[in-house]
């Protein structure tokens, strides 16, 4: 019988870390995390100036493999898989049979019929679920999450942090490649340039038994660059101000790929997928709505849920919105209607019932 | 973390300080690490006469919002201007430079509802 008991939040296996490192820990996703460790305007700049580690074990790993593994991600992802090539990754999304999205995530491609698929944390039962209900296919599907921590070394020192502990050429890797090899002694270990950041990233994916050496070796290597250990919030403000989505919040189950401005990786050329037809039709019929980005005109701070409006009129919704650490303003995203999407369009935020001066900009908020 | 003896405190987390029938409220150490970096504060009320409890303004760090309570009736004189460029000041000197308001209390203010230092401490098991 189904009961309405909450469940038990989850740690990740680096959870005595965060303790000692003196980690704010807070629910997120159905895990205990660290929201952050001293500051999030710290952490923030940490990472965009020297290099800082996030612990983000609590997202989820997928393994697709078998003759149809690749017909099964290019039936259940937007992106064409079939561009990939072994080493290469590439950022996709579900689509939901109903016009929404599932989850975003990254597809690997490890080798001919060997793909891995990375998850967001709080949706690795629904999506596994739900490719498991896709699969009339015959794909080997093994879902890996409770073995492995991830973590991310990222900063314009990531890879100098990262290059003492392995003898990849970690610093020659293409953004959205990887390399497997060894590293801080374990075989096998596979090192992505992935990442959520706008900086230089590396992914690294480490069976849990050796999880906690590895981070600990982590920090002492990166100590002369000034490492720190990165909390939620600063993830959070990192990605914003390069426009990266968070499920949840700018996409879900109700927006579609095209209004989210994800046309770049929903191609509709590569054939069938689920929901190819209604986004077909959505494309050529015009988009109602889209996410776009904004900054804030005058002073104000857009927040989650917060209402877009133009001459007093609701227009939409803020998804995501915090302070720029780096831009040092109001930074947001939302949804619109369409007549408002065009760059440089003033809107208002109302923020604590009065409404606030916005212009409709181009994601990345932060030029380089 | 210090809670200097000569403030009183309320439950919402501001700290008060009366000299004569002036009142100087802030937040205190505790709000400004539970917050996190103060980046926005936004006071309106000056010259506005408030019950206690009343909202006089908001303070954003950048992950959340909350409201400022007022710890005492009575009227807005002053809002430290100062935290318009340096909101920072809430989280470096939080009994200092980091002040919000000063208010008009008159001379019989109501102070029944303030706790000591050490009442404050105890409540957020310090």
């Amino acid at each position: 019988m189904a009961t309405t008991d909450t469940q038990a939040l989850r740690r990740t296996v680096l959870y005595d870390e965060h303790v000692k490192l003196k980690g704010q820990i807070i629910p997120f996703a159905g895990w205990e995390m660290p929201v952050r460790y001293s500051s999030d305007l710290e952490e923030h700049l940490c990472v965009r100036e020297k290099v800082g580690i996030f612990d983000v074990s609590h997202m989820g790993e997928f393994l697709i493999k078998g003759p149809s593994a690749l017909a099964l991600i290019q039936k259940v992802t937007t992106n064409d898989a079939s561009k990939l090539t072994p080493g290469k990754a590439q950022y996709s999304c579900f689509p939901n049979g109903k016009g929404g999205i599932v989850d975003d995530c990254i597809v690997y491609m490890k080798g001919e019929n060997d793909y891995m698929i990375v998850v967001n944390a709080g949706n690795i039962a629904k999506d596994w679920d739900w490719i498991n209900k896709q699969n009339d296919l015959g794909a080997t599907l093994e879902n890996v999450s409770d073995d492995y921590s991830l973590f991310s070394v990222s900063g314009p020192l990531a890879a100098a942090t990262v290059a003492k502990l392995t003898d990849m050429p970690v610093g020659d890797l293409a953004y959205y490649t990887f390399a497997t090899g060894t590293f801080n002694g374990i075989p096998n270990i596979l090192i992505a340039t992935t990442g959520y950041t706008g900086e230089k990233c590396f992914e690294i994916l480490i069976p849990n038994e050796h999880a906690v050496k590895c981070w600990v070796d982590l920090m002492e290597a990166g100590k002369e660059f000034g490492i720190q250990p990165i909390g939620l919030g600063a993830r959070d403000t990192l990605r914003l101000e390069m426009g990266y989505m968070l499920y949840g919040n700018d996409i879900d189950d109700t927006t579609s790929p095209l209004e989210a401005g994800l046309g770049w990786i929903t191609k509709l050329a590569k054939g069938s997928f689920i929901d190819s037809d209604k986004l077909n039709q959505q494309k050529a019929d015009g988009l109602k709505r889209k996410l776009v980005g904004f900054e804030m005109i005058d002073r104000g701070i857009p927040r989650h849920d917060y209402v877009l409006s133009s001459g007093g009129n609701v227009i939409g919704k803020v998804t995501s919105g915090s302070q720029s650490p780096s831009l040092k303003k109001g930074i947001g995203m939302g949804y619109v209607e369409a007549a408002f999407a065009t760059e440089g369009t003033e809107i208002d935020v109302i923020i604590r019932d009065k409404p606030v001066k916005a212009k409709v900009v181009k994601p990345p908020f932060l030029k380089r | 973390m210090e809670f200097p003896s000569d403030l009183m405190y309320t439950k919402d987390h501001e700290w008060v300080r009366i000299q004569g029938n002036t009142a100087v409220v802030g937040v205190t150490a505790f709000a400004a690490r539970e917050l996190g970096d103060v980046v926005y504060v936004e006071i309106e009320t000056e010259g506005d006469t408030l019950e206690k409890h009343d909202v006089f303004g908001t303070v954003e760090a950048v992950k959340t919002v909350s409201d400022l309570f007022l710890p005492i009736s009575g009227t807005i004189k002053e809002v430290n201007e100062a935290l318009q460029d340096q909101p920072e000041l809430v989280n470096s000197q939080p009994y200092g430079k980091g002040w919000m308001i000063k208010m008009d209390v008159g001379s019989d203010p109501d102070i029944s509802d303030l706790m000591t230092a050490e009442e404050y401490t105890k409540l957020i098991g310090m």
